[in-house]
């Protein structure tokens, strides 16, 4: 019982992660239709920047985290700018294209100044907390308690605030929006760097639990992937219910089945839900 | 009866974009459907060819039961169709685009096109024949070898006419063939489709050149609201009050 | 005969015959004859992601997957169960092929983003199986003396220069494979699909059906190119399965041009020079080649083999137009015409117009006029 009450709080810690990163990436789909298959190194670059400004440069942990992703935000609106904006007319096999480009450009680039070697990152929280008998790690409670805060945010920004708004509109209607005289190539632009900044936020809380390597968001990448075609690409709160519903899926998988099918799990329940609904399991009923 | 249509209806959300709608349609008959804007026209098309599900009702193809079917299956079975926006293979010569539609009617698979088989001869070139002979029919097999994306849009038109003819239908459903073509080719156009009975294919038309459709049509369904108003021929449609009040309220509509 | 007349042929054939040759310049390097044949092994999986992508349209990220099943399954059943190469080659291009079909069944209902993130999470579920079955993979410590293929006392399969001509010949057979789909109304079919599902659907093409066909055929060259390329290298470790494998053939086809019969080879050969070139700078190749990649598909989607071949229909046009005027016809009527009298059969003039778009067959309405702006342009060039 102890040990399934600790796997579920690392679930839901995880469930945090991918939220983050899932969010951005069904926002991207929703407002520019494209899968950024680059998405996964976004989060890897956003892990290496944060790790730069803590380790190297030395600005406190929540800081370094801020300057990531406001980094990685800049780095999302360049790549709208000069990848995806260029596309917009092409065949949808032309963007996927290209954002594999760019995901190999990114781990290059990572290869060249971090080197190829596994780093790890210290965090300054440390210690733990028991609850229900279970030994939980600080770390864990920061990523929970930040992901339901940068969510709430991020509900009230599209909610509330004129961008969120219009970046909401944008997602329901392209054409119906740039008649109101919304600017989709602005909008566009804010989605991605938005997107970017959240998956750096993700990237910056996990790293200590994990270790950095040029390659650590290809599995993120499919597993954010397998998220959003749960949750119906283009949806938040399908994008919310499937990060936390795969994640602790995935925990429990791992710790009692094996890890190697804890690994695969994501991809099976993918496969499973496309052979069921080829559209994703709440994705707008199709006309047919 | 060729065509058999028996309460048909299909519910998008809480809406009935089409209710309850009956229709026979006659071997060597044109048949059209007329309505306002929005009266469910495309949509009964659309679940006539499997492109939608019906939620209510039945369609039978000489006989058989087509409600469930997929617009392949039914092309396969012998309706085929054109779209109320033209639509081609843009960057295909006219010939090629025809020749698409010769797919349905191929039986050599990949092995006799890499073996160069008798088989995948003989059907080469009987499709080329029956492509040329398609095109023909229609009247612009002169412009063959150009772009589907440079040619005007009457000859456009045509090509979609011989594309659908190329998978030698029984029946044809066209979704306002003539729409976009200038009036005084409409009366040619007109005549293209009269000439599709003889060849052995009915017509299931929708258009909104009323003066065409009176011309063409050996019965006339009128739907409203996605239903039945009217059925019979041209004159009795001319004469019935409830047609005339629909028309008349949604004049506007009838324009565009 | 009127077949050497279509430039297009000659060049292909003219590429092929150069690859024949090489031997004759560097049979004695042996490295370089491995990199070769090694070039040629991926070009084989490269024709398998030219009939889903570049004539179905679909992007598939299996195609890593598929080629490192038919590469393990050639490894692993040659060296711990003594199988001979054949046997084990046939089991591989059969499992393989199944493999393909069986998730086509699925991937067959799913299009555009779907299916590609489909068939990523296939390729990453065949990944994952070969690098973590250890008690049958190995896992990370690979398969090591994969066998050469047997022929008695014939031929020599461990000489490189015997080997390169194994593979050339059966890459041969892929390219042929491709014309003869192409000029097909299969080939027909799937480029129906790649223009617009919904119009293929229209016209009677079981869109389903014949994408779950070519997903299976995709996979029968990636275990076929998969296979080879165990014999030819001899050690095989998870990365012959792993999603760059995919990508690498990704960036061979752009290069060479998705949807051409030679693409696949000219872009392989290319990229796989330039691979060797960037040797010593090994993973960094790709701050160079990552942007590369982008520009491509930005500015130039269609590939080297697709921008000549726009080039050699631009010429034949102009030409018939040239004709025109001196009659002085209408222009529609005599490119009828001309083109009617010069090739009574429509086989090469099907290759042509098949060929001119290159890789944008767009899906949209909105992408379709896109293309036909591309068209115009060129043609204003002139």
């Amino acid at each position: 019982m102890t040990l399934f009450t600790q796997q579920l709080f690392n679930g839901v810690a995880l469930g945090g992660v991918y939220c983050l990163a899932a969010i951005g990436l069904t926002l991207v789909f929703g407002v520019l239709r494209i899968p950024n298959l680059a998405h996964g190194s976004l989060y890897m670059l956003g892990a290496y920047v944060t790790y730069f400004f803590l380790t190297t440069v030395g600005v406190p942990y929540v800081a370094a985290i801020g300057i990531a992703a406001l980094i990685l935000f800049v780095l999302g609106v360049l790549l709208e700018r000069l990848v995806f904006h260029p596309l917009r007319n092409s065949p949808h096999t032309h963007h996927m294209i290209a954002a594999i480009g760019a995901m190999f450009f990114f781990q290059a680039v990572a290869q060249a100044i971090w080197g190829a070697d596994f780093r790890r990152m210290e965090t300054p929280i440390s210690g733990s907390l028991k609850i229900l008998g279970a030994e939980i790690s600080a770390q864990r409670i920061v990523i929970i308690v930040t992901a339901v805060v940068v969510l709430s945010l991020l509900t009230w920004f599209i909610k509330r605030s004129i961008h969120g708004q219009t970046i909401e509109a944008i997602e329901q209607d392209r054409t119906g929006a740039a008649l109101v005289g919304i600017n989709p190539a602005m909008v566009s632009m804010l989605t991605l760097g938005l997107s970017a900044l959240l998956v750096t936020i993700a990237a910056g809380l996990v790293s200590p639990i994990n270790l950095l390597s040029p390659t650590m968001g290809d599995s993120l990448n499919l597993k954010v992937f397998a998220i959003i075609i749960l949750g119906g690409l283009g949806s938040l709160p399908g994008a919310i219910v499937g990060s936390f519903a795969l994640a602790i899926t995935e925990t429990m998988t791992s710790t009692y089945i094996s890890s190697a099918v804890g690994e695969a799990v994501a991809f099976i329940v993918l496969v499973a839900v496309l052979a069921i609904k080829p559209t994703g399991l709440f994705a707008k009923a199709v006309q047919r | 009866m060729l065509l058999e249509i028996r309460g048909l209806g299909k519910r998008f959300g809480g809406l009935d974009a089409v209710k309850n709608v009956d229709l026979d349609v006659q071997e060597g008959q044109i048949t059209a459907v007329i309505g306002p804007n929005g009266a469910g026209k495309s949509t009964l098309f659309n679940l006539i060819h499997g492109f939608y599900r019906p939620t209510a009702g039945t369609v039978s193809f000489n006989g058989r039961d087509i409600t469930q079917s997929s617009p392949h299956s039914s092309v396969n079975g012998g309706i085929a169709r054109t779209f109320q926006t033209t639509h081609l293979f843009d960057d295909s010569t006219l010939l090629e685009n025809v020749l698409a539609g010769r797919i349905v009617r191929s039986k050599s698979n990949v092995f006799d096109a890499i073996f160069h088989t008798p088989r995948h001869r003989r059907e080469s070139a009987l499709n080329h024949d029956k492509a040329l002979e398609a095109l023909e029919f229609c009247g612009v097999a002169e412009f063959r070898h150009d772009l589907a994306s440079n040619v005007p849009q009457e000859v456009q038109k045509r090509t979609a006419v011989a594309m659908a003819l190329a998978t030698e239908p029984e029946l044809m459903l066209l979704d306002e063939p003539a729409g976009g073509i200038p009036e005084e080719e409409t009366t040619d156009f007109g005549n293209l489709i009269r000439s599709l009975p003889s060849r052995g294919v009915s017509v299931l038309l929708v258009e909104h050149k009323m003066s065409m459709i009176m011309d063409l049509a050996d019965t006339i369904l009128v739907l409203d609201h996605g239903q039945k108003l009217a059925i019979g021929s041209p004159a009795e449609i001319q004469s019935n009050p409830d047609v005339i009040r629909a028309y008349l309220g949604s004049t506007k509509d009838e324009e565009n | 005969m009127s077949a050497l007349k279509n430039p297009r042929i000659i060049g292909t054939l003219a590429v092929l015959l150069i690859i024949a040759l090489t031997p004759v310049a560097f049979g004695d390097e042996n490295y370089i004859m491995r990199v070769i044949t090694v070039g040629l092994c991926s070009a084989i999986a490269v024709y398998g992601m030219n009939i889903i992508l570049g004539f179905t349209g679909q992007l598939s990220l299996a195609q890593g997957g598929f080629f490192g099943i038919g590469a393990y399954t050639v490894g692993l059943l040659t060296t711990d169960f003594d199988w001979s190469f054949w046997q084990a080659f046939l089991v591989g291009v059969v499992g393989t092929s199944a493999i393909g079909y069986l998730s086509g069944l699925i991937a067959l209902r799913t299009k555009d983003e779907y299916f590609a993130i489909f068939t990523m999470a296939i390729g990453f579920i065949i990944y994952l199986t070969i690098s973590r079955w250890e008690a049958v993979t190995h896992a990370h410590s690979g398969v090591n003396n994969v066998k050469f293929p047997e022929a008695g006392d014939i031929v020599d399969f461990s000489n490189p220069t015997v080997m390169f001509y194994l593979v050339f010949i059966i890459l041969l057979i892929c390219v042929y494979i491709t014309y003869a789909i192409r000029r097909s109304s299969v080939g027909r079919t799937l480029l129906t699909i790649r223009t617009s599902e919904d119009l293929a659907d229209a016209i009677g093409v079981n869109v389903g059906l014949s994408k779950q066909l070519a997903f299976a055929a995709s996979a029968f060259f990636g275990g076929i190119g998969g296979g080879l390329y165990a014999s030819v290298v001899g050690f095989i470790g998870p990365d012959a399965a792993t999603v760059d494998k995919t990508f690498e053939f990704l960036m061979f086809i752009l290069v060479g041009g998705m949807g051409t019969v030679a693409g696949p080879l000219v872009g392989t050969m290319i990229v796989t020079f330039l691979f060797e070139l960037f040797q010593d700078f090994q993973a960094y190749r790709f701050i160079v080649l990552g942007p590369i990649i982008i520009a491509l598909v930005i500015f130039a989607p269609r590939g080297i083999v697709g921008y000549l071949g726009g080039f050699i229909d631009k010429r034949a046009r102009n030409r018939r137009i040239g004709s025109a005027h001196k009659d002085g016809t209408a222009q529609s009527h005599s490119t009828a015409e001309a083109n009617g009298t010069a090739t009574p059969d429509d086989s090469v003039r099907a290759d042509n117009t098949a060929d001119s778009d290159g890789s944008t067959r767009p899906g949209t309405a909105e992408r379709r006029e896109t293309a036909a702006d591309t068209i115009t342009t060129e043609d204003e060039e002139k």
